[in-house]
């Protein structure tokens, strides 16, 4: 499945930009002549057979997707198109870890959050009064999509009460120091409103999926068994109803990091954070397709192999699944 | 509410006389147990106020893109109709009181009437939803039966594609085909276009969710007892399954139009979107590209979002309240 996941996105992402029979280095150079870069008609065709030969956009299709197959597997996707001497690889390394810090730790922080919430409020002898006051805005806030809570973020704690920047990674005027405290606590201040979007906008899903497993786990024989044998609620809650009403809520996980990155993509857009999103963003404005090509590829492998990690795993949350016996 | 199902009778005594009457007193009986339903119909039924009163207080050239009308207008109260009618026509109307003219909802940076945009977008962005969500349920439902009904290498084949595509981010698909698709156009693209794309995408759920819902009712006895009576495959689609699971279908389908729309303002508000229509996820692409939040434009930024908020919910919770009545089993949960 992993590698069937992998090889259809990648030849998908090779074949859509080139059906189009869009010539990648015509537009880039029509670009320049909008911006005052004028040649000579002859010198232009010989421009783009030299830019068609460089890129390898000149030989048979067959070729180009073997090439481009190849270059996938060593993760080497060429220069890009308008950042010309940029190899693709380089902008993507840049931005990979303001993304994963920002997607990993509001994601995991949304779920430990939603899925606890979710639990007591369908849990028959726990808190339920304070989480049915609290909850319930959050289902609907789940429907609402990430970057649209983002911009009322904005507009509240940004705009007007001027207690978070506005956007970006950091501050325009600082220089990147990983190792300065001042520059950490910056980065973290920069990261806290699209943080805060995403996980505002997706604890009420977890915790609507959590609650309703929850229900169903609370009619199980195993749960008047624990009764039965006079555990403390405590114990039941934990041992008894939430391990065995997490295990579809980590596939959910699994299944849900796809949705994620797309709603990050904007919600970097909007934070103008500097992740894989602006990336993706600034390559398609500027038609650069082995850019896009890159992003799209790292995203679904990253994706591919949460998913492997996820089936790796379970069997140690649930025991009653083992692959050696399968 | 689980205890007033249990109380309440399904459907009032059956002495009324009109058979339609005694059916929609049982609906309305259904609704009252269902405030999922009740609350999705009025929120969507506030959007579609919100539309009619723009509609009536302005005319289709208020939307239109002015290079002389005044930009970032603040909304006002006074003088608020649309100056020019059919004998006041439009090019009088803006000599005269270009910048008297008043506008209830304000002007965005372009001198469009945003009320007037409102009443353009807002079926314009419903129109997707519809176009991709019942393309996407119908092929989809089609493939479910096929995949779940007939089995074999039909099922394996249809299984792995959704699987495989379901997989991959849906709008990182989406980008990609609406890039190459605008490009074919030479740039243009028609929000009409851009439902079609995304339908590409809307059948993966429907198939899936459905497909499991038919292996489910195939091993249902009258099913098998229709099969054993001689009914062809078509026959027991159409006459057997089909009815029976039309209100889980239905239920999807106001899922499906949901996420169309929310694919579709996601790849507008990236800028992919259809540059002459006024759909709300065109207005969101504006906001953010002329930075109307850090200039203070709240009377833009602001009902676009109310507007789309108040959707999503209504279309959340009319699912939500729809899955309830479909699926009679959840009554008792929640």
């Amino acid at each position: 499945m992993f590698v069937a996941v992998v090889f259809v996105a990648t030849s998908f992402n090779f074949f859509l930009p080139r059906f189009t029979g869009q010539d990648p280095i015509a537009t880039r150079l029509e670009l320049l002549a909008a911006e005052g870069v004028t040649t000579r008609a002859e010198d232009y065709k010989a421009l783009i057979e030299t830019y068609n030969a460089k890129f390898g956009l000149d030989r048979p299709l067959v070729f180009q997707y073997l090439t481009y197959l190849s270059s996938a597997v060593r993760f080497d996707f060429g220069a890009s198109i308008t950042k010309y001497p940029t190899r693709v690889g380089e902008l993507i390394n840049q931005a990979m870890p303001w993304s994963i810090g920002l997607l990993v730790t509001s994601t995991l922080l949304a779920f430990v959050v939603g899925t606890l919430g979710g639990a007591v409020l369908a849990w028959q002898h726990g808190p339920k009064a304070a989480f049915e006051l609290i909850l319930p805005p959050f289902f609907l806030l789940a429907a609402v999509p990430y970057y649209l809570l983002g911009l009322i973020l904005i507009w509240l704690l940004a705009f007007q009460a001027k207690l978070l920047p506005l956007g970006g990674g950091y501050a325009p005027t600082t220089l990147p120091d990983w190792s300065d405290f001042g520059f950490l606590f910056e980065v973290f201040k920069h990261s806290l409103l699209p943080a805060l979007s995403i996980v505002l906008a997706s604890i009420g899903f977890w915790a609507l999926g959590m609650r309703s497993m929850m229900i169903t786990m609370q009619g199980e024989d195993y749960m008047l068994q624990a009764e039965a044998k006079g555990l403390t609620k405590t114990r039941s809650f934990f041992r008894y109803a939430v391990r065995n009403a997490v295990l579809p809520q980590t596939t959910a996980l699994a299944l849900t990091l796809p949705h994620v990155v797309s709603g990050a993509i904007l919600v970097e857009r909007i934070f103008g954070y500097p992740g894989v999103g602006r990336v993706l963003y600034e390559a398609i404005t500027g038609f650069d397709y082995f850019v896009i090509q890159g992003v799209v590829y790292i995203i679904v492998l990253a994706i591919a192999f949460a998913m492997l990690v996820i089936d790796v795993i379970y069997p140690l949350l649930d025991p009653r699944i083992s692959y050696s016996s399968a | 509410m689980a205890t007033t199902a249990s109380t309440e009778p399904l459907a009032p005594a059956s002495n009324v006389a009109s058979d339609t009457l005694n059916r929609a007193s049982g609906l309305w009986g259904y609704m009252k147990r269902n405030p999922s339903i009740i609350a999705g119909f009025v929120l969507l039924g506030i959007i579609v106020l919100f539309w009619a009163f723009g509609t009536l207080m302005t005319a289709p050239e208020d939307a239109k893109d002015l290079a002389f009308a005044p930009p970032n207008k603040r909304p006002s109260l006074q003088n608020p109709h649309p100056c020019y009618t059919s004998e006041n026509p439009r090019e009088l109307c803006f000599a005269y009181d270009n910048e008297e003219r008043q506008h209830l909802l304000g002007t965005d940076r372009l001198g469009k009437d945003i009320l007037a945009s409102f009443s353009q977008g807002i079926p314009q962005t419903v129109m997707i939803g519809l176009i991709a969500g019942s393309l996407g349920t119908i092929v989809g439902t089609l493939l479910a039966f096929a995949a779940g009904y007939y089995g074999g290498i039909l099922d394996a084949a249809i299984r792995f594609i959704v699987d495989t595509l379901q997989t991959i981010p849906g709008i990182l698909i989406l980008i990609i085909i609406t890039i190459a698709w605008r490009e074919v156009g030479g740039g243009e693209m028609t929000f009409i276009q851009l439902a079609l794309i995304i339908a590409m995408l809307a059948w993966l759920g429907p198939t899936r969710v459905v497909r499991s819902q038919v292996l489910v009712m195939k091993q249902r006895s009258y099913v098998e007892m229709a099969r054993l009576s001689g009914m062809n495959g078509p026959e027991v689609i159409l006459k057997e399954m089909m009815p029976n699971l039309m209100p889980f279908i239905v239920a999807n389908f106001v899922l499906a139009v949901s996420s169309a729309i929310l694919a579709s303002i996601g790849l507008e508000a990236l800028g992919l979107g259809d540059f002459s229509s006024n759909t709300l996820g065109m207005m969101i692409y504006h906001n953010i590209w002329y930075g109307s939040l850090v200039n203070g434009w709240w009377w833009w930024w602001s009902p676009p979002i109310v507007v789309i908020v108040i959707l999503f919910i209504g279309l959340f919770m009319l699912s939500r309240g729809m899955d309830e009545w479909a699926n009679p089993r959840l009554r008792r949960r929640f």
